[in-house]
């Protein structure tokens, strides 16, 4: 056997290839994708999950739908504030169950159809009417925080539902009725999760048929190639081969076109690959700028976006966990011992805040006058004292591999507090768990953790999106049953008046940090990053960037 | 030789059989599950248990593992807990990237690590030798992450030669037929987008066969020197072969079979090396696809992915096996 000669080699290649060319269609456009002026590919650090909103809830399927879909109602370039979306106008009867909602007309969705009344009635029943694997609470995670349970609940666990029925009473009027008065409404119809989708492609490609066995959950062609909504871009193809998932403009659109041709959204999970990504071109923008990218960033010229924060970091106590936990006095002594404006100063990213409530300013309901707990060890120490908890050990889980937009950086922030924890004498036993999910299971469930720290990024501009997600209820996150506290979280959510609401939830608030079932540390604000000649995005705290008005100058 | 080979494969069997009751069990027995890794911070105990639920996870490990095996029979993988789609289109649509890039990286691997193994032994003591032998240490000591973003940061960040990210520039909306991305360029003769596949492919390919072309220069470089050294290829100088001929038909025939062997164990290596370099240059692919998997407690991709190897490190290692008689008379398979 002789070796064989590299020239043989190469002209077996040549063969090869010249066999296979040619031997399958192109399907490209034949129009030329060569002036990348009017395509924008940005990176992003995760596949989208599914493109059906409905059944999303993790980030990157919510900023397609942002793109593809609308809402009834929508939040305000820049802000939290409830503005018109699909609706012009809504009111709530006196009663505040019946709100009525008027439509914008002449809008249509992407395969022709009429947007009207009964478009979003049939979408409301389609929510409502779930059926099977629907009710799961990982397929459809936004209706159930917000409306509860569906029409036949079929798991004995779901709550009544919130929604009642969907009445279109012409072709721009439409009422929605719930069961009681709630203070998600409307500001909770802003989330993705409440898109509507055209009722003949809903039909068509089967999309409530969530279908499959107990362990083999399998989504509809609706939910993977065919979502059909109103908004400026059109969902074009999803390349899972290559990352990539693109969009184009919707030349139908019924209000201000889309600047860009074609939108590109291509996942890079690993932040520093991001950065190179933006530095060598091959993209025009990303989202999770790590805090130390973001002054060199700017400086390089590049458009760096800020966003108001809309979110919060703590460190929970779980009342279970030690007994000494369970002591006011232990709590308010852990507070005391936290020097949080130092973090806040030296580990997150410039335009953080030390927190006073466990949710942002820029949420009605915040309150300035609650009990404070500025940066004092010789009081923490003397509490401690005074309980009897002089020689505490506490466990103190910490995540690692993870980077949220709250906790830019979960080592370094172990590390100042631990170090707050142990100067007032207290012992602490690190436990770094990997995020998912080992940490997750680790800190909100069972009863074997002391304290650690999480946070939450609100999805509307809601106090009981914060602070009622916490503890309206008991949970093994925090591990104390306060009948007292889930009674004036009840009485503040039924409260129709929006004012006297508003007064409620400041007393919430102050209840909580008396009670102080953790400690609130910060709010950080995420960056978002564009190419040096990319302008025309506005950061959103709610991630509701809009890239039809992206623009390259 | 036929006989030989259905043997083989015939092994397989109860191999794929206990490795997947080992491995389902040790994944179930993990912390957490993939309803937690699913919900995030927003899962609830109830929410969790509704998961675990619908998903069958409550109910006995075995008859969860019988489930399994009546779909293995079938070729079922089942359907991924994280995307909801099913297992094996999961695989058909990554897999192809990580062939191609393992095959690229393996290209280079041996048609410059035994080339430059082999001067350096004939070269011995001199420059090129020293070259080589401290450029492998450096290439195996080198951490593939690190040698990525410093190929990123000169090549991509600076030089702007080469892409930074991904297996394709997405604005050339390229026909996909086999997922071979270069492939399916040259079959739908599109060939700006084969070309353009192969222009990615070739910074993640340089990181990830630094480690395998160390270590095949190394052993090439010490298994020629062995042969120069016999008896046999003293005779054949002193019969007046011409280099050449002594160079092919005696030393390297001889030389090659520690290194045929190197490079079956060097392929299992690369899909670990693939992880990491599938990470750092954005590259869909089954490595940084699976490392994610084992977050998400994705226990269908997990199996599916486990099993796929087993069966791949069975074959390769046959493969290498069959080559041996080929390279070497005296190894011949009855």
């Amino acid at each position: 056997m002789r070796a064989p000669r590299p020239k043989v080699a190469i002209a077996a290649v040549a063969v090869a290839a010249l066999a296979v060319a040619g031997c399958a269609e192109s399907n490209r456009d034949d129009k030329s994708s060569g002036s990348k002026k009017d395509t924008l590919v940005f990176g992003v650090a995760g596949d989208p999950k599914v493109l059906d909103p409905s059944f999303a809830s993790d980030g990157e399927s919510l900023r397609v739908a942002r793109q593809v879909f609308e809402t009834l109602v929508r939040p305000e370039e820049g802000g939290t504030k409830v503005t018109p979306g699909l609706a012009e106008s809504w009111t709530p009867d006196a009663a505040g169950t019946t709100w009525t909602f008027k439509l914008r007309s002449g809008v249509k969705f992407h395969d022709g159809t009429d947007f009207n009344a009964e478009a979003v009635c049939v979408n409301f029943n389609r929510w409502y009417n779930a059926k099977g694997l629907m009710q799961s609470p990982d397929v459809t995670a936004y209706w159930q925080d917000v409306m509860g349970g569906f029409a036949k609940n079929e798991d004995a666990e779901l709550p009544p539902s919130l929604f009642k029925s969907c009445t279109a009473k012409d072709a721009t009027t439409v009422d929605l009725s719930f069961t009681r008065v709630s203070s998600k409404i409307p500001a909770a119809l802003m989330l993705p999760s409440f898109s509507i989708h055209s009722p003949k492609a809903l039909q068509e490609f089967d999309a409530s048929n969530v279908a499959g066995t107990a362990e083999d959950i399998k989504y509809p062609a609706y939910a993977t190639e065919h979502p059909t909504g109103t908004g400026p871009f059109k969902f074009k193809s999803w390349d899972v081969a290559n990352k990539t998932l693109t969009l184009e403009r919707n030349e139908d659109y019924s209000g201000a076109k889309a600047k860009l041709k074609t939108l590109i959204f291509k996942t890079i999970s690993d932040e520093n690959a991001r950065k190179q990504a933006l530095r060598s071109g091959d993209i025009q923008g990303y989202d999770l700028v790590g805090p130390a990218d973001v002054e060199p960033l700017k400086s390089e010229g590049f458009n760096m976006l800020t966003r108001p924060a809309f979110n919060v970091l703590y460190l929970a106590i779980n009342q279970k966990g030690n007994p000494k936990l369970a002591d006011i006095r232990v709590r308010q002594a852990i507070a005391y011992a936290l020097n949080r404006q130092q973090l806040v100063t030296s580990k997150l990213p410039p335009g953080a805040k030390v927190a006073d409530n466990f949710m942002p300013d820029t949420v009605e309901g915040w309150n300035g006058d609650v009990t404070k707990y500025t940066y004092d060890p010789a009081k923490a120490k003397a509490l401690l004292a005074e309980a009897g908890a002089s020689n505490l050990t506490l466990k103190f889980h910490y995540p690692t591999e993870v980077t949220r937009p709250y906790m830019p950086n979960p080592k370094d922030i172990f590390e100042l507090l631990s170090a707050d924890l142990k100067a007032v004498g207290i012992t602490v036993e690190a436990i770094p768990l990997k995020w998912s999910p080992d940490y997750l299971n680790a800190t909100t469930s069972g009863s074997k953790h002391d304290i650690h720290f999480l946070g939450w990024t609100g999805d509307y501009g809601d106090a009981y999106n914060f602070i009622g997600t916490f503890f309206d209820r008991p949970k093994d996150e925090w591990g104390f049953n306060n009948k007292a506290l889930f009674e004036q979280f009840k009485d503040a959510d039924t409260t129709a008046d929006i004012a006297a609401r508003t007064e409620k939830y400041k007393a919430l608030n102050k209840s909580v940090m008396e009670f102080l079932p953790g400690v609130p540390i910060s709010h950080s604000p995420p960056a978002i990053v564009f190419g040096k000649d990319v302008t025309g995005v506005k950061a959103s705290p709610l991630t509701d960037e809009r890239y039809a008005t992206a623009e390259f100058k | 030789m036929f006989r030989f080979i259905v043997r083989r494969l015939l092994q397989l069997i109860p191999t794929l059989f206990g490795l997947s009751l080992l491995l389902f069990i040790w994944l179930r027995r993990l912390p957490g599950g993939p309803e937690t890794a699913i919900l995030g911070e927003r899962g609830t105990p109830e929410m969790r248990a509704a998961i675990r639920r619908n998903m069958g996870l409550d109910e006995p490990i075995l008859v969860q593992y019988g489930r399994f095996v009546r779909r293995m029979i079938k070729l079922d993988l089942g359907t991924s807990t994280s995307t909801k789609r099913a297992v094996t289109t999961e695989f058909i649509e990554r897999f192809p990237g990580t062939v191609e890039l393992t095959i690229t990286a393996m290209i280079i691997a041996i048609g410059v690590g035994i080339p430059l193994g082999y001067l350096a032994a004939r070269r011995r003591g001199r420059f090129l030798d020293h070259a080589s032998v401290g450029g492998s240490l450096i290439g195996i000591c080198i951490p593939v992450f690190f040698l990525g973003y410093v190929l990123k940061a000169i090549f991509s960040e600076n030089l702007h030669w080469f892409p930074s990210s991904g297996r394709q520039d997405p604005t050339l909306g390229a026909t996909r037929v086999t997922n071979f991305f270069v492939l399916d360029g040259l079959m739908t003769r599109e060939w700006d987008a084969a070309v353009d596949a192969l222009w990615h492919l070739v910074l993640p390919s340089i990181a990830l066969a630094s480690i395998p072309l160390a270590i095949i220069v190394r052993i090439t470089r010490a298994s020629v020197l062995e042969v120069l050294n016999e008896d046999f290829v003293r005779t054949a100088e002193a019969k007046g072969l011409t280099e050449q001929t002594v160079r092919r038909r005696h030393v390297l025939r001889n030389a090659m079979l520690p290194v045929a062997t190197s490079i079956g164990l060097l392929a299992g290596g690369l899909l670990s090396g693939a992880v990491l370099t599938e990470t750092v240059f954005a590259f869909s692919g089954i490595g940084a696809f699976v490392a994610e998997a084992i977050g998400q407690r994705d226990y269908p991709v997990l199996m599916g992915f486990i099993l796929i190897i087993a069966v791949v490190y069975v074959l390769v290692n046959l493969l290498v096996d069959l080559s041996y008689s080929f390279i070497d008379p005296r190894v011949r398979v009855r």
